[in-house]
């Protein structure tokens, strides 16, 4: 599914990846954990498409295709979904028109009419509901007022609108409390196929008991320096980081 | 010759097409003379510091129609909210158009400037109101001073006018250069409520000029929605004067939706003579190519207890350049003014340009008045958030430009014409998104 070979890449003058290597097939879950600063938000951003990071070396495969040269837009075309760690704020747009046009305009990419407007809405009503998320919601500005739980919740009801070939959640459990997290990992898991992955990226562990990934790797310095199962998570919560970091620097 | 020289010496000719034994043209006559003193304004008027004129005054522009120019719907129907029901006062090239309008004298008068001002039984009205409310400016005092034609709509008290009525002005290009000044009025009586949308609407390439002037008198209790789009041809330039004078408890609102054009000036003037009278400015312009819009406004708290909004969103591309000068004066008898005002600007490109100047006056101390402006660009974080949801980047460019002006088109009460205005907006931004806001 997802393929990265030896990517490098910064802002500005400043390197943050400096060589990742990393393969998520279908069916599988990936935890990305490690440090504040070790370049955990940069990876989701690049893989994303985000184009204020410079790609200096390496290159991002997507089920074979290599997607470096794709807008971010296009990427998201072929199935790639990333939920924000700071959702944006966008007044004036309501969630529903929002995920109308996000929608629609995937469908347009891919050469398919407009979805019906029964079908949308059924598709909504369905969506918010195993999110648990009120309909008055939907008809409110995108983000705008919404609290750090909102925010999270609307960002995986986007992600089950979308349906995405590879979702990467970005540090998606900061600012839930256990209720809303219960809810945004249960909607995640429901999401989860074998024709699917899912990258978790997250400073805590807490996440990881309720979506348990087949896979936990290290991110430290820009690379990724360590790699195991979800026992590895559990290792991390006990033992903190700084180990990780002795075995790096000796 | 001069535009100017031109345009007094057409003066004597436009003589030899008027009843000079009239009150109206003793009116005429101290305006060309206003005029003929006061000339173009130019950059050194502080009123027109970043608007320049060079440019549209150099045509030579034909200042009389000669031609009888015919339209048929079919051609012009588009520029027409023909979605609905509506009165209308139509003009080609200057001349009325009977085939295309559709005016009343029942209960009310939706009619001619030319037929208010011959026909005696107007003469009150006109004698109360003509170039009552206007403030014999360069550009006023032009065109009161070839005041002729133009739309007529005479309200009287306790009257809901069930329909809107537009009026339209299109200009066809039979002469190389033309240059138009209607001449509207607009009486309503206490507690009477109307609608009213107006356009300039070129059909050619050959340069037009349009120097209007509207006055409006909003009576006790009575309420009044204005509505302009200006979305002319590129050869096109407008000076727009529009002079509002309310009395108490009257509530009137003037949306200008600026597209289009060469050069457009809206001087907009609110007078509020009374208590308790609302007030309410507001516009959308998103311009590009080398385009000019100066929204030039006044809103004149003259007694206690009133209100005033003003709300101004624009949207700059390319070299185009905009202008915001909002004046708003708070006598010292005006206490209690609650008074808001907002200019926010998107600029697009590196050499779009916008002058936004506030200018509060104020002799009262008991009273509110704020205003704001930005100035500022596409968020580049909302932009990326849309983008990795599949919108591309016109799209999500338009999405955010839309979701911008927004609440300026909240407020327009007929539906078809905020459908309409949506639709010029998507046109305009060359995207069609399927949803309206």
């Amino acid at each position: 599914m997802l393929k990265i070979k030896n990517l490098h890449a910064g802002v500005e003058d400043k390197s943050i990846l400096r060589g990742i290597n990393l393969e998520v097939n279908a069916g599988e879950v990936h935890a990305i954990m490690g440090p504040n600063g070790s370049g955990k938000s940069t990876l989701a951003s690049v893989i994303a498409g985000k184009e204020e990071y410079e790609v200096t070396d390496g290159e991002i495969f997507l089920n074979g295709e290599n997607i470096d040269d794709l807008a971010a837009e296009e990427r998201a075309h072929k199935g790639v979904f990333m939920s924000f760690q700071y959702p944006v704020e966008i007044p004036g747009v309501t969630v529903t028109n929002f995920m109308k046009t996000a929608i629609n305009e995937t469908r347009k990419a891919k050469g398919l009419a407009d979805m019906p407007a029964n079908e949308m809405l059924k598709m909504i009503r369905e969506k918010s509901e195993m999110l648990e998320i009120d309909r008055k919601f939907l008809s409110r500005s995108l983000n705008e007022g919404f609290s750090g739980g909102e925010k999270k919740r609307n960002e995986i009801f986007q992600m089950a609108m979308l349906e995405p070939k590879l979702a990467i959640l970005d540090e998606t459990d900061s600012g839930l409390d256990i209720d809303a997290l219960r809810i945004v990992a249960n909607g995640v898991n429901k999401l989860k196929t074998k024709d699917n992955a899912v990258v978790v990226i997250t400073h805590y562990q807490r996440l990881l008991d309720y979506i348990v990934p087949d896979f936990v790797h290290v991110l430290y310095n820009g690379r990724i320096v360590k790699s195991g199962t979800a026992a590895l998570a559990h290792e991390l919560e006990a033992k903190g980081y700084d180990w990780i970091k002795e075995e790096v620097n000796a | 010759m001069e535009l100017k020289e031109k345009l007094i010496s057409s003066f004597l000719a436009f003589e030899n097409q008027v009843n000079l034994d009239t009150y109206v043209h003793g009116i005429r006559t101290k305006a060309i003379q206003d005029f003929e003193e006061k000339g173009f304004p130019g950059k050194k008027d502080e009123a027109w510091k970043y608007t320049s004129l060079n440019k549209i005054l150099k045509e030579d522009y034909s200042v009389f129609s000669k031609a009888e120019n015919a339209l048929e719907y079919h051609q012009v129907k588009k520029y027409f909210i023909h979605e609905i029901d509506s009165y209308k006062i139509i003009f080609i090239d200057g001349k009325y158009s009977s085939h295309l309008s559709q005016t009343t004298h029942d209960g009310l008068d939706v009619c001619l400037m030319s037929a208010a001002l011959s026909k005696p039984k107007y003469r009150l009205v006109i004698e109360n109101y003509f170039n009552k409310a206007t403030t014999k400016d360069s550009f006023d005092s032009l065109n009161t001073a070839f005041s002729k034609e133009g739309a007529f709509i005479h309200i009287p008290k306790n009257k809901l006018v069930s329909k809107p009525i537009q009026i339209i002005n299109f200009s066809t290009g039979k002469e190389d250069a033309q240059l138009i000044q209607p001449r509207n009025l607009i009486v309503v009586g206490e507690n009477s409520h109307v609608q009213i949308f107006e356009r300039h609407q070129s059909l050619t390439k050959n340069p037009v000029l349009t120097n209007v002037v509207t006055e409006v008198f909003a009576s006790k209790r009575a309420i009044v929605d204005y509505y302009k789009i200006q979305n002319d041809k590129p050869n096109a330039s407008l000076i727009d004067n529009t002079f509002v004078n309310q009395k108490q408890q009257s509530v009137v609102s003037v949306h200008t939706f600026s597209f289009g054009g060469k050069l457009i000036r809206n001087n907009l003037n609110f007078f509020q003579n009374g208590e308790q009278i609302d007030s309410t400015l507001k516009g959308i312009t998103i311009i590009g190519d080398k385009q000019h819009v100066d929204h030039n406004t006044l809103v004149h708290h003259i007694e206690p207890n009133c209100e005033s909004h003003q709300d101004y969103k624009g949207i700059f591309g390319d070299n185009s350049t905009g202008v915001f000068n909002g004046k708003v004066v708070v006598e010292k008898e005006a206490q209690k003014t609650n008074a808001f005002q907002a200019n926010n600007n998107l600029l697009l490109s590196n050499k779009a340009t916008i002058n936004t100047k506030p200018q509060l006056e104020i002799f009262a101390d008991d009273v509110k008045c704020s205003h704001g402006c930005t100035i500022g660009q596409l968020d580049d974080s909302a932009m990326f958030y849309l983008r990795s949801r599949g919108i591309p980047e016109k799209e999500a460019k338009a999405l955010l430009m839309y979701a911008f002006a927004n609440n300026v088109l909240e407020s327009v009460k007929i539906p078809e014409l905020k459908k309409r205005i949506n639709k010029i907006i998507a046109e305009k931004l060359g995207v069609n998104i399927g949803f309206d806001l």
